[in-house]
């Protein structure tokens, strides 16, 4: 993706402060239309209050809020969504117990008649919820199940393709893939794209290196509060991008210490010096499956 | 099929999913909320047509009496059962019906008597806005204080009650008043609220009517409005209801609104029938109406149910109390036989829900 043009949504020089506890300080971030910024951060660096910065929840302390150009002050979530900018949280706000298209057209129900006969076009919904979910390539198996017998991918797939239908310019994804399996994960990554090449900006929030490399364009990484680092996709190799993750010190570390030993140890260097491979390895897999 | 124009890149969805099996007609209508009650009256039915089969069980004139006693209760019920898919409790129903149809009575009441001497309908008026307004107060502490719904209208059942008992006393100085048929306007109340037809030699009363008509009413709501679907989504989840937009405050408020309607319904139904009401009139139907919604297979917990349900649980509810009468069981008996079915119910729309959820 182009590295240049307006940014659709931007902050600049954000804090917010909790009475005395600083959740954020000083952070800037951007994402352009059709391309996809990904905030990284491991538990406590903000990234919750950087989503709520950005949905309208929260106002910020101190900053500024740019939406197509334009400073913005939202009181309300309302107010972003109504700009263009939906949220899809982690808990998905979808009713279990409710079928796909009750929930695609919850609170925004397509009507038909007048007056005391208006009714809700159900036709209409569950036509439309199946051909929006063929758009972002999936085929729902029948609209009439209920939500909470979808797989966790297919609930995301759906509250994605919902924000994207209701004229979402702008996709703030928290966390969408951290309770999924390898597959599952795989197949949100693929709607991201998707809702991507639909010329909508993303801001994919994760803590997970694996997840936000293949798709982001753009990096934002977060670290107790403050950005600690900003990067285009080509100034940054994935390994570097994980070892700028909170794990990647004192992985470091660890290894050093068991290379060390090996040396030490002499007639068992060797076996010692594999199960420090062992090791990494193992760590690196442990990084990966512990974000699912 | 017109969706698979769009195929995700490499990897193209299959045009029929293998994991979508055909499923009948009969299997969607097992996973229907009012299913288990449905079959429940048919139990209960058939239960004491071969118990009282000797007290003529199978007659018009018990059909008849057995839908005259459900009407009034399921009228409430259908209410309840709305406000309970939205995901509250109104305990206070019972008292409403007690305070809307005192009003009623005192209004319309000779001021010899301690009454304010109104003609009916003006009466009728007033005690349906002062309806309202009890379950308006009801929505608006249970949705500006957030506490349980159970404990505000715990606390509402006792002032309204309460009130209904000390305010009639202290006007009229008694707790039953009697001779509305002596008001003008009863003629009209009468043939609205409080006519019977005859069908087969057995009598029928009009809130048969109405009771039907209201669970129609409610069951196109539910399922063929958008207000419906609010509903739904507040009782499922309100915070994610809220999030997407449903004003989740406003339609449980219209929701308590509601139940005060019913109540208020139920109390000029009863106060022309008999014409005359007293204090603790509706007392403990809050519990009754619960037991209906329960046993017509809404969730406690909301956002699942039926109107439908509701009827055919008030319908259970009469059948059970007409039965005992007729067999001559002993009254004091009622309440046990009204628990157990209750449980018995409970448990086998779960196990009925399970069932069709396995299919």
């Amino acid at each position: 993706m182009s590295g240049n043009g307006t940014p659709l949504l931007e902050i600049r020089n954000v804090s917010k402060y909790f009475g005395s506890v600083i959740a954020l300080e000083d952070v800037s971030a951007f994402v352009r239309a059709g391309e996809v910024t990904c905030l990284l951060g491991d538990n406590g660096a903000g990234k919750s209050t950087l989503i709520k910065v950005l949905s309208g929840v929260h106002k910020p302390t101190k900053g500024n809020y740019f939406f197509d150009g334009v400073e913005q002050s939202f009181n309300s979530p309302r107010d972003a969504l109504e700009m263009g900018i939906a949220t899809v949280y982690q808990d998905l706000a979808m009713i279990p117990l409710m079928s796909v298209w009750r929930n695609f057209f919850l609170g925004s129900e397509p009507t038909k008649g007048w007056g005391p006969f208006k009714s809700y076009d159900s036709e209409f919904a569950k036509k439309t919820t199946k051909e929006e979910m063929a758009k972002m390539g999936i085929d729902i198996r029948d609209p009439d199940q209920t939500v909470g017998t979808l797989s966790g991918g297919e609930r995301q797939s759906v509250a994605i393709a919902r924000a994207v239908y209701f004229g979402a310019k702008v996709l703030i994804l928290d966390e969408p893939t951290a309770a999924l399996g390898v597959k599952q994960a795989g197949v949100v990554l693929k709607y991201i794209l998707q809702a991507r090449n639909r010329g909508i900006g993303v801001i994919f929030i994760t803590h997970n290196p694996h997840h936000a490399y293949p798709v982001a364009d753009h990096f934002v990484i977060l670290r107790r509060g403050l950005v600690y680092g900003d990067y285009t996709k080509a100034e940054l190799p994935l390994e570097q991008l994980v070892q700028m993750m909170a794990g990647g010190a004192d992985l470091e570390a660890l290894q050093h210490e068991l290379e060390q030993a090996a040396r030490e140890g002499g007639a068992e260097a060797e076996s010692l010096a594999e199960t420090a491979q062992a090791i990494e390895s193992e760590l690196d897999e442990l990084d990966e499956l512990g974000d699912e | 099929m017109s969706t698979d124009t769009a195929p995700a890149p490499g990897a193209a969805p299959p045009a029929s999913d293998e994991r979508l099996r055909e499923v009948s007609r009969a299997s969607r209508l097992l996973s229907r909320p009012e299913l288990g009650a449905v079959v429940g009256a048919i139990l209960v039915w058939v239960f004491f047509a071969i118990v009282a089969f000797d007290n003529n069980f199978i007659s018009w004139a018990t059909t008849a009496a057995i839908l005259n006693r459900a009407a009034p209760l399921g009228i409430l019920a259908i209410a309840v059962a709305l406000l309970m898919i939205g995901g509250e409790f109104d305990l206070s129903i019972g008292s409403i019906v007690g305070f809307a149809g005192m009003t009623i009575m005192v209004l319309s009441f000779p001021t010899d008597g301690g009454g304010f001497g109104w003609s009916l309908w003006p009466a009728i008026l007033v005690a349906l806005i002062v309806a309202l307004a009890v379950g308006w107060f009801n929505g608006f502490l249970v949705v500006t204080t957030k506490l349980p719904s159970f404990i505000i209208t715990l606390a509402t059942l006792f002032i309204f009650r309460g009130l209904t008992i000390a305010l009639t006393r202290l006007r009229t100085n008694r707790t039953q008043l009697g001779n509305l048929d002596e008001v003008s306007g009863f003629g009209l109340a009468d043939t609205l609220f409080a006519s019977q037809f005859t069908i087969f030699g057995a009598r029928f009363r009009v809130a048969i009517l109405w009771w039907v008509g209201l669970a129609l009413v409610a069951t196109w709501v539910l399922l063929r409005t958008r207000q419906g679907n609010w509903i739904f989504g507040a009782g499922g989840d309100a915070n994610a209801a809220r999030s997407v937009g449903v004003p989740v405050n406003r339609v449980k408020i219209a929701l308590f609104m509601t139940t005060a309607f019913a109540g208020f319904l139920v109390a000029l139904i009863q106060a022309v029938q008999f014409t005359g009401a007293d204090t603790l009139r509706g007392f403990q139907q809050e519990f009754e109406a619960i037991i209906a919604v329960v046993v017509g297979g809404t969730l406690l917990t909301g956002g699942y149910g039926s109107a439908i349900g509701a009827l055919f649980g008030a319908l259970i509810f009469a059948m059970v109390q007409q039965g005992i009468i007729i067999t001559g069981v002993d009254g004091d008996w009622f309440q046990v036989f009204v628990g157990t079915v209750l449980v018995v119910a409970v448990i086998f729309n779960n196990f009925v829900r399970q069932k069709a959820a396995q299919r």
